[in-house]
């Protein structure tokens, strides 16, 4: 398993792997909201944690297609799927990898684009906190709508289709968390209910999209 | 005699032909009985005039909306568990037909919204979640057309059916557990003490009957014309074979 991950890693770091072209594309979000929304700084501040959240889960969207595609393509997946190591966890792997390399830099480039958006000051911490809280959701939520369309040849907006509703309560509790903590509201109630999500879709999920990888493989 | 002979497509279709009269029948006399009994036989509310007549369509469709799916997880859970096609095919079946009712809700729930809450939509957390559940309809819809083979396509959707219920859940109990936003509570359960009037109640009960038995007849219409075109793609595959 961490065999897996590692050469997940690896293979996204190294030139071809599309690694930071989510992150390119968050900073473009960030950067086009303000000269679509014009650069009044009450309007931005206020829409900063929503604006943020929608552009963290569009960026996730973005790349999961590479999430199994390649070893579908090489046929990779076929020996991982006979590897003693069970579906589930190869599953759980190569989320978590996708998580590193896609989530993990947003949370870290969230920051300085909620200075860009004019997020109030008691908005930082808890939109890093609510991002690293919810974001291992996105990449799990979806290891399984790729897992599902994996079979298709042009999957690509079918799985948007299936991905985005089960990523709304993920972005309504995060950007929940951010909003109240940037206003200095009492946002504990949010926390725990994005946690909550976080720790049920890793719980659960990776056995729902090893069922499907194992249909697709038939 | 168990209830998994109906699995037998040649006894589902027979079963299935001699009573889709009758359910025909009683959906459209419930159904017409209650529409008429609730439009022109009850008062105006003292409050809500006759707008609150909405409340034949909207609570039924509401219902039916969100049962269809938990009917859809139950033929899901049949078809991976047993590979029973006629259950298979009936989740199949049901999917437009649920997605119709969720159409209906919503769109009754804006007509009537516009004038009572002085706006067509909220961001009610209740309205979210069943807004959520019509896009699962369409995503589910969407696999099942997209996956070629007929038995791959069912299996993908039954694990999609399956996460998916717990949007069916939320958007059916989030009326128990966020009081918040602009949607009104239950006012229809057996055991509380303030609910909608008699007056109300009893055409609005048909109502709920006529739309149950409405979901029967289309559903049972529906697999029947599904168990039929999965014949007609046999026969035709094996005249390709034999030619």
């Amino acid at each position: 398993m961490r065999a897996l991950f590692l050469r997940d890693l690896a293979l996204a770091i190294r030139a071809g792997g599309g690694f930071g072209l989510g992150l390119a594309f968050f900073l473009l979000v960030a950067v086009l909201m303000p000269l679509g929304v014009g650069p009044d700084q009450g309007v931005l501040g206020r829409i900063a944690p929503g604006v943020l959240w929608v552009g963290a889960l569009l960026a996730c969207l973005l790349s999961l297609d590479r999430l199994f595609a390649l070893d579908v393509e090489d046929g990779s997946l076929d020996l991982l799927a006979t590897a003693p190591l069970p579906l589930e966890g190869v599953v759980a792997a190569k989320a978590l990898a996708h998580w590193v390399v896609t989530g993990l830099p947003l949370v870290l480039a969230a920051p300085v684009l909620g200075l860009e958006l004019n997020l109030a000051p008691g908005g930082y911490a808890w939109l890093v906190v609510s991002l690293l809280v919810g974001t291992p959701a996105l990449s799990v939520i979806g290891a399984f709508g790729t897992a599902l369309t994996v079979g298709l040849k042009r999957g690509g907006l079918l799985m948007s289709l299936l991905v985005l509703p089960m990523y709304v309560p993920t972005l309504i509790f995060g950007a929940e968390v951010v909003r109240r903590g940037a206003a200095g509201l009492e946002f504990g109630g949010a926390l725990v209910f994005l946690a909550a999500i976080t720790l049920g879709a890793l719980a659960l999920l990776p056995f729902a999209a090893a069922a499907a990888i194992r249909v697709n493989l038939r | 005699m168990s209830i998994w002979e109906y699995a037998n497509p040649k006894k589902f279709m027979e079963t299935s032909a001699r009573l889709l009269p009758w359910v025909t029948g009683f959906a459209m006399v419930s159904l017409l009985g209650g529409l008429f009994w609730g439009f022109f036989l009850t008062p105006d509310d003292f409050r809500q005039g006759s707008t609150v007549k909405i409340i034949y369509l909207h609570v039924p469709a509401a219902i039916m909306g969100t049962s269809a799916w938990f009917m859809m997880l139950v033929t899901s859970l049949i078809w991976l568990i047993r590979r029973h096609h006629v259950s298979a095919l009936a989740a199949k079946a049901a999917a437009p037909v649920g997605l119709t009712f969720t159409l209906i809700g919503l769109v009754t729930g804006a007509i009537w919204g516009q004038p009572m809450w002085g706006t067509w939509w909220a961001w009610d957390p209740r309205l979210t979640a069943f807004l959520i559940l019509g896009l699962f309809y369409l995503g589910y819809i969407a696999l099942w057309a997209a996956v070629d083979d007929p038995d791959t396509a069912a299996d993908l959707t039954s694990v999609l059916c399956i996460v998916g219920s717990v949007f069916a859940f939320l958007s059916r109990y989030a009326i128990l557990f966020w009081n918040q936003g602009l949607h009104q509570g239950a006012s229809l359960s057996l055991d509380a003490e303030e609910n909608v009037s008699d007056v109300y109640a009893w055409p609005l009960w048909t109502c709920i009957a006529g739309f149950l038995l409405l979901f029967v007849t289309l559903v049972l219409l529906r697999t029947r014309t599904e168990i039929r075109a999965r014949r007609m793609a046999a026969l035709l595959s094996r005249e390709r074979m034999a030619g």
